[in-house]
């Protein structure tokens, strides 16, 4: 990776490097009576062991100056391996806390150890790390080939992806240690929040300055939703996290906003977090692989714009339907609930769109696991985006709100549609970019498929059922109208659930540990050069990715 | 209109602009109001401001992640005020940086929580949860009782909620901290002072059963015993007692 830069590149990673040290030097001294020298200390050895690997690379030969006609791809390698080691690391750790709802005792007794530290562990290491990172990955390597160009820069794809990462350590350590901000998927505090900014525009120069040298008249349908992730997701990280220090040498700090303003804040935020992290982008994802994969173009031009805009417009008035039947003032709910019911038209659009692309090629989808994962993606974005619907409606959300239904939903589409999609992007891109015919094994692919499908049917049914007799449990009244359950009852109800759920993720762990082997074998196995002898920017665009008008 | 697209995307700049245009018009249409509408946040004159130990307490609470698994907001529902009491209404919440209603019910709602029960079930309870309610899945705290609280930097925490609307003032920042021990010394010099500046309905007593400079006990139980207590328009409005 290191030997993609020039000699002058190397002497400015090392400058901003050094600079990067000192920063770290120096938080580690003056918050010496506070958390944030942990993480002082943290960016600094960081910075040092960067120095010492590109110290170490110095003197190796420089690149070809001029390598127009070549893609970018160590970037796009690193973050598929780094995808997959947060796989592992929140997978673990999802599976982990869910065993903690079953035996509670099942843990050190040391602060950092407990579920309310690791929870969010699990929520960062998944969405940020396994999720950013494939989307950083698979965004890199879109743009490049729908383009027709190499991305425009060397160092700066290395910038964006590392930074990213060491946000993502920042986070998971930060909790571990006691510093969490609280608000949901926004956990990290504010100089962890502000690196991410610096991190994230980064990514959108970046991006921006690749599609400005594209070969190609026309910005593929896939570039949209990520420039859409890009873009949206920097203005909800900036809005919903303004906050005020207590001094630039300690972690914690005040959020702005507070009480019902707060509430819509952060859960415009959180929804939307969804929309365009872990819909937006992911629907990239999808509108550049499955065609890839299944040989055929996207079946609707008009489908993807419809859908597109309706995506962007809809969700950003949707998070309000998490607060129905609170303080929040009741016409902010109703727009809540009216725009999430619109909001499916456009989610069924891509669905339909993405499972339609696939007639004509079903039998590639029987024999095909990679495919395999995509389709059932699609099938389960469906799925969750009606479930989203369904459970916005009010009346129908005084059950469901505040009970493991919630939770089911989030990893019906987390299990179901983000990581299958992923994997089956993973599994994509992995010979391509290593240049084999093939996965090592493609068994092994096909042994992943169905771990992770049982698992996530195991999980989505388990939270079904118990939130489901929760919220009835909790709303039941007796004949002489009082309430018939205790809480502690419901809870205990739960118990099987809960172990269900905890196995359906130890399914969807193995899963993910196989997939690991399997591309770990897939990159040391002995490559065949004349595998994809096209790549490169002066290739013909593949007529898979062509748009109809 | 396809055809109008068709253009759009060939201009990367023009496709950028849209898409900010046309995602900023919801958070618009229903953040901005609530800042600017009087009725969406009601009055409440007996609003009392978390005292510095109470805050601690808060700020423990959300590095322990407790939110994660108890909500603090009531919902308009029967079987919700039956079973925790009048729901939640803006104003109680109108200090809280950040808000901590929470999405998830893993253990029951604490919008209610204070005077619910004693000091003493509290400390022994967060101890060891399963000492008390042998069913329970929620994690022990041992470490909260011999850990003791921070409270040199208590006056900062008031200083720069202060900014941010809360009504501290200059007297209660400078005796933040001293105000933090004497919440937890009962009848001692320092408690009068807390009692003077928060009122006289704030709970002083020594929380975790121990003597001694407060610990992360002492801070954690008394924010739970005060939750629900900052102001009485909920029982109010409600017609029963508070």
């Amino acid at each position: 990776m290191l030997s993609a830069l020039s000699t002058s590149q190397r002497q400015a990673a090392l400058v901003f490097l050094v600079l990067l040290a000192f920063v770290g030097l120096f938080v580690a001294g003056i918050g010496r009576a506070d958390p944030i020298a942990g993480h002082g200390w943290l960016v600094l050895a960081v910075s040092l062991l960067s120095i010492f690997a590109i110290l170490t690379r110095y003197y190796d030969p420089e690149p070809p100056a001029d390598r127009a006609g070549s893609y970018y791809d160590e970037p796009v390698k690193v973050g598929i391996i780094l995808a997959m080691i947060w796989a592992v690391v929140g997978m673990f750790v999802g599976d982990w806390v869910a065993w903690l709802l079953v035996y509670p005792e099942m843990t050190f007794a040391e602060p950092w150890a407990s579920f309310g530290r690791l929870r969010p562990v699990h929520t960062t290491a998944v969405i940020f790390g396994f999720g950013g990172n494939a989307l950083i990955a698979t965004s890199f390597y879109v743009v490049q080939r729908t383009s027709r160009v190499r991305l425009a820069g060397t160092l700066s794809p290395l910038f964006v992806l590392w930074g990213y990462n060491l946000f993502c350590v920042l986070a998971a350590t930060g909790y571990l240690w006691g510093i969490n901000q609280s608000k949901e998927y926004a956990e990290p505090e504010w100089y962890a929040d502000l690196w991410l900014v610096i991190v994230w525009v980064a990514y959108f120069v970046l991006y921006l300055r690749t599609l400005a040298r594209r070969q190609e008249p026309h910005i593929y349908v896939a570039n949209w939703y990520y420039l859409a992730f890009i873009l949206v997701v920097a203005v909800l990280h900036i809005v919903n996290g303004l906050a005020l220090p207590l001094s630039w040498a300690m972690a914690k700090s005040y959020p702005i906003f507070s009480g019902v303003q707060d509430a819509m804040t952060q859960w415009w935020y959180g929804h939307n977090a969804v929309a365009f992290f872990l819909t937006a982008g992911f629907l990239g994802m999808m509108y550049y692989y499955l065609p890839k994969r299944a040989g055929r173009p996207i079946f609707s031009y008009r489908l993807s714009i419809i859908s597109f805009w309706g995506i962007t417009f809809f969700y950003m008035w949707a998070g309000s339907h998490h607060l129905h039947y609170t303080a929040l003032p009741h016409w902010v709910q109703t727009l809540g609930m009216t725009f999430s019911l619109m909001l499916l038209i456009p989610s069924w659009a891509s669905a339909g769109n993405a499972l339609l692309t696939l007639n004509g090629a079903w039998h590639k989808v029987r024999d095909d696991a990679t495919l395999r994962f995509m389709m059932i993606a699609a099938v389960f974005y469906g799925l969750s985006t009606f479930e989203g619907s369904f459970m916005a409606i009010r009346s129908v959300n005084a059950l469901s709100h505040y009970t493991d239904w919630t939770v089911g939903h989030v990893h019906a589409g987390a299990l179901g549609w983000v990581a299958m999609i992923t994997f089956g992007a993973i599994y994509a891109s992995v010979p391509w970019l290593w240049k084999r015919k093939t996965m090592w094994s493609p068994a092994l692919v096909e042994a992943h498929f169905w771990l992770a499908l049982a698992g996530t049917l195991i999980y989505v049914f388990a939270m079904w059922n118990s939130g489901i007799i929760q919220g009835l449990m909790w709303r039941t009244y007796n004949e002489s109208g009082t309430l018939a359950y205790s809480f502690i009852q419901s809870l205990e109800a739960m118990r099987p659930y809960y172990i269900a759920r905890a196995i359906g993720g130890v399914f969807f762990l193995l899963g993910a540990l196989i997939g690991c082997y399997n591309i770990w074998m897939t990159i040391r196995a002995a490559g065949s050069a004349e595998a994809l002898r096209d790549d490169h920017p002066q290739s013909r665009p593949d007529p898979a990715l062509e748009m109809g008008r | 209109m396809f055809g109008l697209h068709y253009k759009l995307e060939t201009k990367a700049i023009a496709l950028v602009l849209a898409i900010i245009g046309v995602s900023s018009i919801g958070g618009l249409v229903e953040i901005a109001p609530l800042f600017t509408i009087d009725q969406t946040v009601e009055e409440a004159p007996d609003m009392r401001v978390l005292t510095p130990l109470e805050l601690a307490g808060r700020n423990i609470y959300i590095r322990e992640g407790c939110n994660a698994c108890h909500s603090q907001m009531i919902r308009t529902l029967r079987d919700e005020v039956e079973r925790y009491g009048p729901y939640s209404r803006a104003v109680e919440s109108q200090y809280d940086h950040p808000m901590l209603w929470g999405s998830k019910r893993t253990g029951p709602d604490l919008a209610r929580l204070g005077d619910k029960y004693s000091d003493a079930w509290h400390a022994a309870h967060l101890f060891n949860p399963r000492d008390l309610v042998p069913q329970s899945v929620m994690p022990a705290y041992p470490w909260l009782a011999r850990t003791q609280l921070r409270t040199d930097d208590l006056p900062l925490h008031l200083e720069r909620l202060r900014t941010l609307g809360v009504p501290y003032t200059q007297a209660m920042i400078e005796n933040a901290a001293a105000d933090a021990a004497g919440q937890a010394a009962p009848n001692t010099e320092r408690a009068w002072g807390v009692a003077e500046r928060y009122g006289e309905a704030t709970n002083v007593r020594d929380f975790d059963g121990a003597q001694g400079a407060p610990t992360e006990m002492d801070a954690l139980v008394a924010y739970l015993q005060m939750l629900g207590r900052q102001t009485a328009i909920a029982h109010a409005q409600a017609g029963d007692a508070p």
